[in-house]
């Protein structure tokens, strides 16, 4: 039995109720975790020394818009002395995009959270510096979000040249 | 005592004022390099020995704005970055010019989208465009001596 399955084991024995899947695709194992739970279970990936996830690669989100559970949060978790992935993922629903931050037990998952805080607009609860890290600070809106505009420019041809020029906000000196 | 028998009857040259200073302007014009993306590349390999743009005065491709007359924006400019372009463009000294090197520089290229200013000339005000994907460097140079033209024909009255 290698460590993924050690630890989907782990998981099952200590959180039962908070699983309510394991999925898995290809040789990749993804464990679908209660968004209350997921402090839990990463902790208990880390700190079981058979398992020992003690690095968190990745951490993202998906929006899956217009379907409800609408966002799903993403953690890619390694094991560096067993040289395994294992993910995790917590679906949230649109309206309370909420969900607790893992910052203290993966204090690398400050940057990544404010990553999906910026881009997503999914707050992470006692996150200690929840500020947007891409767009600029005064930015409206969340761009990687399914119902975002493109923000898409008409393009200037030869036909609508002029037209668009008189309306562009050239520079001055 | 020796200099006029090394250059001979040297005589007088003649010219106009305009001319005179927009001939040295055009002959040390030092660039400030604001490579942003693959275009960066192509302008690092024009200033490289194959290309070698300190043939026209180019020395030094310099971070720093307010020792250089030129800005060079190579790639595209994201709206978080614009207000960063502005103030640097602020901080050149006059006379100051802006080459907007590539598409996306120019008008946005294939980047049509919220994140990425539609050509820098809504920022700050651009002399010339060169179009290209990335242009190769015979591209920006030819963008360079154009510009060389441009201010070739600026006149004195403008200056004021």
């Amino acid at each position: 039995m290698d460590v993924v399955d050690q630890a989907v084991e782990a998981l099952r024995a200590q959180m039962r109720d908070a699983i309510p899947a394991v999925e898995s695709f290809r040789g990749e194992t993804t464990v679908v975790v209660r968004r209350e739970a997921i402090g839990q279970a990463c902790r208990i990936l880390r700190d079981d020394p058979s398992l020992s996830f003690n690095l968190l690669a990745a951490l993202t989100a998906v929006d899956y818009w217009p379907e409800e559970p609408r966002f799903a949060v993403v953690y890619e978790l390694y094991s560096i002395g067993h040289q395994a992935f294992l993910r995790l993922r917590a679906p949230l629903s649109g309206s309370g995009a909420e969900i607790p931050s893992i910052e203290s037990i993966f204090p690398n998952a400050n940057w990544h959270e404010r990553e999906v805080f910026d881009m997503f607009g999914i707050t992470f609860t006692g996150n200690s510096d929840l500020r947007r890290i891409l767009m600029p600070f005064d930015w409206v809106g969340h761009p990687l979000r399914k119902d975002y505009p493109l923000g898409y420019e008409e393009v200037q041809f030869s036909f609508n040249h002029e037209e668009i020029d008189r309306r562009k906000p050239y520079a001055r000196e | 005592m020796g200099v006029e028998q090394k250059l001979g009857n040297l005589g007088m040259v003649t010219s106009r004022l305009e001319e005179a200073v927009n001939w040295s302007r055009t002959r040390a014009m030092w660039p400030m390099l604001f490579g942003l993306a693959c275009c960066a590349i192509e302008m690092m390999s024009a200033q490289a020995a194959e290309y070698d743009m300190s043939r026209f005065g180019m020395e030094l491709m310099r971070p720093s704005p307010r020792q250089s007359d030129l800005m060079i924006v190579a790639g595209r400019v994201s709206r978080k970055m614009a207000p960063v372009l502005r103030r640097l463009y602020d901080q050149m000294p006059d006379p100051k010019w802006v080459i907007a090197m590539g598409d996306c520089a120019s008008c946005g290229g294939v980047f049509n989208n919220y994140a990425i200013v539609q050509g820098v000339d809504e920022v700050v005000p651009v002399d010339v465009y060169v179009a290209g994907c990335p242009p190769r460097p015979e591209a920006l140079i030819h963008g360079i001596l154009t510009l060389h033209d441009k201010v070739r024909g600026e006149k004195i009255k403008d200056w004021a």
